[in-house]
């Protein structure tokens, strides 16, 4: 058991990461990735609702008329986005008032829809939730990474934190806080992960 | 009152503009992204595509508008308004395959499976949820979702007309695909940032 789901978890993370792999929920990860600290907060927020809805929805699934499950599903998950919504307004209003709609639009991140349809509908309880978990930490893995990369190019910070003698050598690359810097770095990490991917594929067999 | 007229016509006109060109839905604000990246390689389906959201587009951010301002607004149910507007978007989506299929048979087989993809595509509540942050009258919204979904059919009718050219080159096998979509994506972004500080509204 604990092999097994230690297996999911892994091929969630990384043979099937939903961003690189799978190309979903990219709306996101380019908009907030400009600061670490709306990128953490967005990246909680996906991992909530991805795992707890997932849950619900395998829970669910026995008694859902097949003709109107997809309705059924995107409920559950607006009611989860309402309350992660809800919840970081509370903690962090200034963060919200920028990341905000994004916030809103995790109803239609494809990697949700995606985990609930494809995995939560025909699977227990236990392992949805961890598939739905392990999909938020693959997607919030990617974002985290790009976001490493904007913030200190374009703001010379990390979580808001200058670089260390930042006015002697850093110069601001003002490309990579607008969208363009955004989908370039996404273009490499896309590039680079599945290169990788490719040779342990080769390698090491699976 | 023939000032306030123009004055207000001219309104429109950069309302719809900067949300075509400077605002634009896609390469500004990074939404529709998936079904870019998943459709965008023929111009045929991208213009099918494109078509359709426009139309979804201004129907559903007038009526988002009306539901928000004269429902949940005055009854003070705003926190609802995220599963107001996905519902109202999947029964708009909804009624317009219903209405398409009655009226024009070719049309509704040419866009039949873009129509389901419509509901998901986060365009669409994206313009409606940032029309909530501006503080527009229900014809200034119109012409919001107009030139929103204009900017998107935009953006994806010239990355399909790039990709049919790169795809029949060879490319690094891991950059096939996505990667170099969302390099084409970036440069076209760069582009349109030109556009950026042209419209003051």
């Amino acid at each position: 058991m604990s092999n097994g789901t230690a297996k999911l978890f892994l091929k969630d993370v990384w043979n099937d990461n939903p961003v690189f792999r799978q190309v979903l929920g990219i709306c996101s990860a380019l908009a907030v990735t400009n600061l670490l600290s709306n990128t953490l907060f967005m990246c909680a927020g996906v991992t909530a609702v991805t795992a707890l809805s997932s849950l619900t929805v395998s829970l669910l699934r026995n008694v859902t008329p097949k003709r109107i499950r997809m309705i059924v599903q995107v409920l559950i998950i607006a009611s989860y986005v309402m309350m992660v919504d809800i919840v970081i307004r509370a903690m962090a209003p200034d963060i919200h008032r920028f990341i905000g709609p994004y916030v809103g639009l995790i109803i239609t991140n494809c990697i949700i829809m995606g985990r609930a349809e494809g995995f939560a509908s025909q699977n227990r309880p236990v392992p949805s939730l961890v598939d739905g978990f392990a999909s938020g930490i693959g997607y919030s893995m990617i974002l985290i990474t790009i976001a490493l990369v904007r913030e200190p190019m374009g703001f010379g910070t990390i979580l808001g934190v200058p670089l260390p003698a930042r006015e002697q050598w850093w110069h601001q690359w003002t490309i990579m806080v607008m969208p363009p810097g955004a989908f370039f770095t996404l273009a490499l990490v896309t590039w680079f992960a599945r290169n990788r991917l490719e040779q342990t594929m080769k390698t090491g067999g699976k | 009152m023939e000032q306030v007229t123009s004055s207000f016509v001219l309104s429109i006109l950069l309302i719809f503009a900067s949300a075509a060109f400077t605002d634009n839905i896609l390469l500004a604000r990074f939404l529709g992204m998936c079904s870019v990246i998943g459709v965008s390689n023929r111009v045929n389906t991208s213009l099918g595509l494109g078509a359709a959201v426009i139309f979804v587009t201004v129907v559903t951010t007038a009526m988002n508008f009306a539901v928000y301002h004269y429902l949940l607004v005055p009854l003070g149910l705003e926190y609802l308004r995220l599963i107001t507007f996905i519902v109202m978007i999947a029964a708009v989506t909804q009624l317009i395959e219903m209405i398409i299929e009655r009226l024009s048979e070719g049309l509704y087989y040419s866009l039949g499976i873009f129509l389901p993809l419509i509901t998901v595509n986060c365009a669409i509540l994206g313009l409606s949820l940032f029309m909530l942050n501006k503080p527009y009258g229900f014809i200034q919204t119109l012409a919001f979702g107009a030139g929103g979904g204009f900017g998107w059919f935009l953006a994806i009718v010239l990355i399909s007309g790039i990709r049919e050219k790169i795809d029949e080159k060879r490319l690094p096998p891991g950059l096939a695909g996505p990667g170099i979509t969302l390099i084409i994506i970036g440069i076209m972004a760069l582009a349109f940032v030109g556009f950026s500080g042209m419209i003051k509204i």
